[in-house]
């Protein structure tokens, strides 16, 4: 037992030794967390809407006072003046503007005839979000200037209440569990994988396998260190991701626990799955080719960036078995839901069996000599 | 080979180290064919041999970190392949390579190779302490291994291999890539680590110097088999010619060889480069007269001539030829450049 331990105070001591390896796990996460957080979970402002009024109506002024109060309100777009159908559309084709309203002719005299009034609405969708986003605002517009000024004494339409189980969520919030996970995959793909693979080509296993300790101390002191560098990450990227993203749920001390129990679980499980490909492999450059191929095969299928119930059958089936779904699953459970030890309880089981599982058929595979 | 110089030159005291007819085998390459020798205890045995012999492989085995195919080792009285356990608590080795880690100090790497051997703790202390004093490095004991010289670090390797208090040291290439005055500090600290601690030792080296003055006997690898074994004196006894004569003469004639081999004692002549040759003989003092006077006769100058006693080298070239050899021997793992600083 004594020697597992002395492996774990070499790796540990190596850890702290080397701050450059644990600023740099962590960097890529939050650097994702901040960057992505902020540039995708963001709504549209300020985009460019091009009005040609052949009008100048009554009706015609009424949809400019709906356009400036959402120029002043919501401030999705704002308005721009232009007199020729024609180059307001060449300019959505070429950027200048971002859509094109056009008011045609009799466009007021149609509203009062009943005579099937319409408007012109030029898009780029070849910007599916932007364009998606002006249309909305356009079918609202639409839809008030339609409704009747005195509204029927009884609703005869169905009205759908929605009702919101959590706070508002926004983008970094959403991508936080991701980042925690990827933290942890970094941490044990550079602790676990990179350095296990370098200290067997400088030797330095050479020089453990020489004294008397067994294989099975050997494989848990390297993997239960690889396991505290993940877990270290974890917390710390927990924390900082919480307080950047807004998450009081962190001060609660209940859902502390419960984050603790999937942070050691999802560090078990990462290892285990890193050593059980490593075991084998003597080229350091191994790992770091693999390190971007095992990012995106298991992050993307985890439903951290992409629900899985979107996903192809084959893809659906990869997430089943990849770790990081569970960890996800877990981390959002908690962090966002706050759903207690009931929502995470199989994600805990799966990430535990995992782990243990990887770690019992790599023993094997661990060579003892040379 | 006689019997005597296989078993040891002090056949009475047990054998710390017993090889019977060891064999390697990688799939149809055998690397090491069928070698036997043993030391005693207390000797320091030296393994000889050019690059891809099979040196480190033999010491790979013998230190548990390769299985023996064929044939058996006994390490302080335990057999290697069924009792490797009780073997790696007797022996320290130091490999070829620095694997001391570079991050932690002096103290922290032999505090962890102490746990590794399961030490307990006021051995520990005790060990360290000792082990420090013995290489000379008690004021490094807070540095960290990687702000020391490729000398010092080689010194932290000895100490982390005696950190146990072995019975056995196998070091492989003790003394490779370091420079000549931590060479000769190397051999010292070998020297009185034996005299006392009353270690047997087992060392590979490519320094014929090296093994000329630290090793009681010497064994020859070459392709895999034990081609001499002895002390440094008998392999020397065992070439033809006691003394090398170096001559140079003034110009390059094809008849010089052939001159040189029909004077006296000579026993053989290598021509190594154009009027240069090396004389093995019986008596250098009687060779270097008959030269001196032959030049004389012809009319031709010397312009050197040196007599010398046999040296190991002279003894390496005559068992292991000439030749360069490939030093791939088997698909080499790949291995990690050293770091800035860092002994290749």
């Amino acid at each position: 037992m004594n020697r597992m331990f002395a492996i774990i105070e070499r790796e540990m001591r190596k850890f702290f030794r080397s701050p450059t390896l644990m600023i740099m796990s962590l960097m890529m996460p939050i650097l994702q967390l901040l960057i992505m957080g902020n540039a995708f979970g963001g709504k549209i402002v300020g985009a460019r809407v091009a009005v040609v009024d052949y009008d100048h109506g009554p009706e015609a002024v009424k949809i400019r006072e709906g356009f400036d109060a959402i120029a002043v309100n919501i401030k999705t777009f704002k308005t721009v003046e232009y007199t020729d159908e024609n180059l307001a559309r060449e300019d959505v084709r070429t950027g200048r503007i971002d859509g094109a309203v056009i008011i045609p002719v009799q466009y007021s005299r149609r509203v009062y005839a009943q005579e099937e009034p319409r408007l012109g609405f030029v898009v780029d969708n070849s910007d599916l979000f932007t364009s998606g986003t002006l249309e909305s605002e356009m079918q609202a517009l639409v839809t008030a200037l339609t409704s009747p000024i005195i509204q029927p004494r009884l609703a005869n339409t169905i009205a759908l209440e929605i009702v919101e189980l959590y706070p508002y969520v926004n983008y970094m919030k959403f991508l936080l569990p991701a980042c925690v996970a990827l933290a942890m995959y970094i941490s044990v793909m550079i602790g676990g994988g990179m350095l296990y693979i370098d200290d067997k080509a400088r030797g330095v296993h050479e020089g453990y396998l020489v004294t008397p300790i067994t294989r099975l101390e050997l494989v848990f002191g390297m993997n239960i260190a690889g396991a505290i560098k993940a877990v270290l990450s974890g917390i710390c990227l927990t924390v900082i991701g919480s307080l950047m993203a807004g998450l009081g749920v962190i001060f609660n001390p209940w859902a502390d626990l419960e984050i603790l129990c999937l942070i050691v679980a999802t560090s078990i499980a990462f290892n285990g799955m890193m050593f059980l490909m490593m075991v084998r492999v003597d080229d350091p450059l191994v790992p770091r080719a693999m390190f971007g191929v095992l990012n995106l095969l298991l992050f993307y299928p985890s439903g951290a960036m992409y629900p899985i119930t979107a996903f192809p059958a084959w893809l659906r089936a990869l997430s089943i078995v990849d770790p990081f779904t569970y960890c996800v699953h877990g981390f959002k459970s908690v962090l966002l839901k706050d759903g207690g030890f009931v929502a995470i309880r199989f994600d805990l089981l799966f990430l535990f069996v995992f782990g243990i599982g990887t770690l019992l058929c790599a023993t094997p595979l661990f060579k003892r000599t040379l | 080979m006689n019997a005597d110089s296989a078993n040891g030159p002090r056949g009475d005291l047990p054998a710390a180290i017993e090889v019977k007819n060891i064999v390697k085998r990688y799939g149809t390459f055998e690397a090491v064919k069928g070698v036997s020798f043993s030391v005693q205890d207390g000797e320091i045995f030296g393994l000889l041999g050019p690059n891809g012999a099979g040196k480190s492989t033999l010491i790979r085995m013998m230190t548990t970190l390769v299985p023996i195919t064929e044939g058996q080792a006994i390490i302080a009285g335990h057999n290697v392949s069924k009792e490797p356990d009780e073997v790696r608590g007797m022996i320290g080795v130091i490999p070829q390579a620095l694997t001391s880690d570079p991050d932690l100090t002096v103290e922290e790497n032999l505090n962890i190779y102490a746990k590794l051997y399961g030490v307990g703790k006021a051995e520990r202390i005790r060990n360290i302490a000792d082990v420090l004093e013995a290489v000379d490095l008690v004021k490094w004991r807070g540095a960290q291994v990687k702000t020391l010289s490729g000398g010092m670090r080689r010194r932290v390797e000895i100490a982390r291999g005696l950190v146990h208090n072995p019975k056995i040291f196998f070091l492989d290439e003790p003394t490779t890539g370091l420079d000549p005055v931590s060479r000769i500090a190397v051999w010292e600290m070998l020297d009185n680590l034996r005299k006392t601690r009353h270690l047997t030792m087992l060392l590979t080296t490519h320094y014929m110097e090296e093994a000329d003055k630290l090793c009681d006997r010497i064994a020859i690898v070459d392709h895999g088999t034990l081609v001499a074994l002895g002390t440094p004196v008998e392999l020397k006894r065992g070439v033809p010619g006691a003394n090398v004569v170096e001559v140079h003469f003034d110009r390059e004639t094809p008849e010089w060889k052939g001159r040189l081999e029909g004077l006296d004692g000579v026993t053989s002549v290598q021509a190594e480069s154009a009027g240069f040759y090396r004389v093995l003989t019986s008596s250098g003092s009687k060779t270097t007269m008959q030269l001196v006077e032959l030049a004389a006769s012809l009319g031709e100058t010397l312009t050197s001539l040196s007599v010398q006693n046999t040296t190991l080298d002279d003894v390496f070239v005559h068992y292991t030829g000439r030749q360069l050899r490939d030093e791939q021997v088997k698909p080499e793992k790949f291995k990690m450049p050293p770091r800035p600083g860092e002994q290749s």
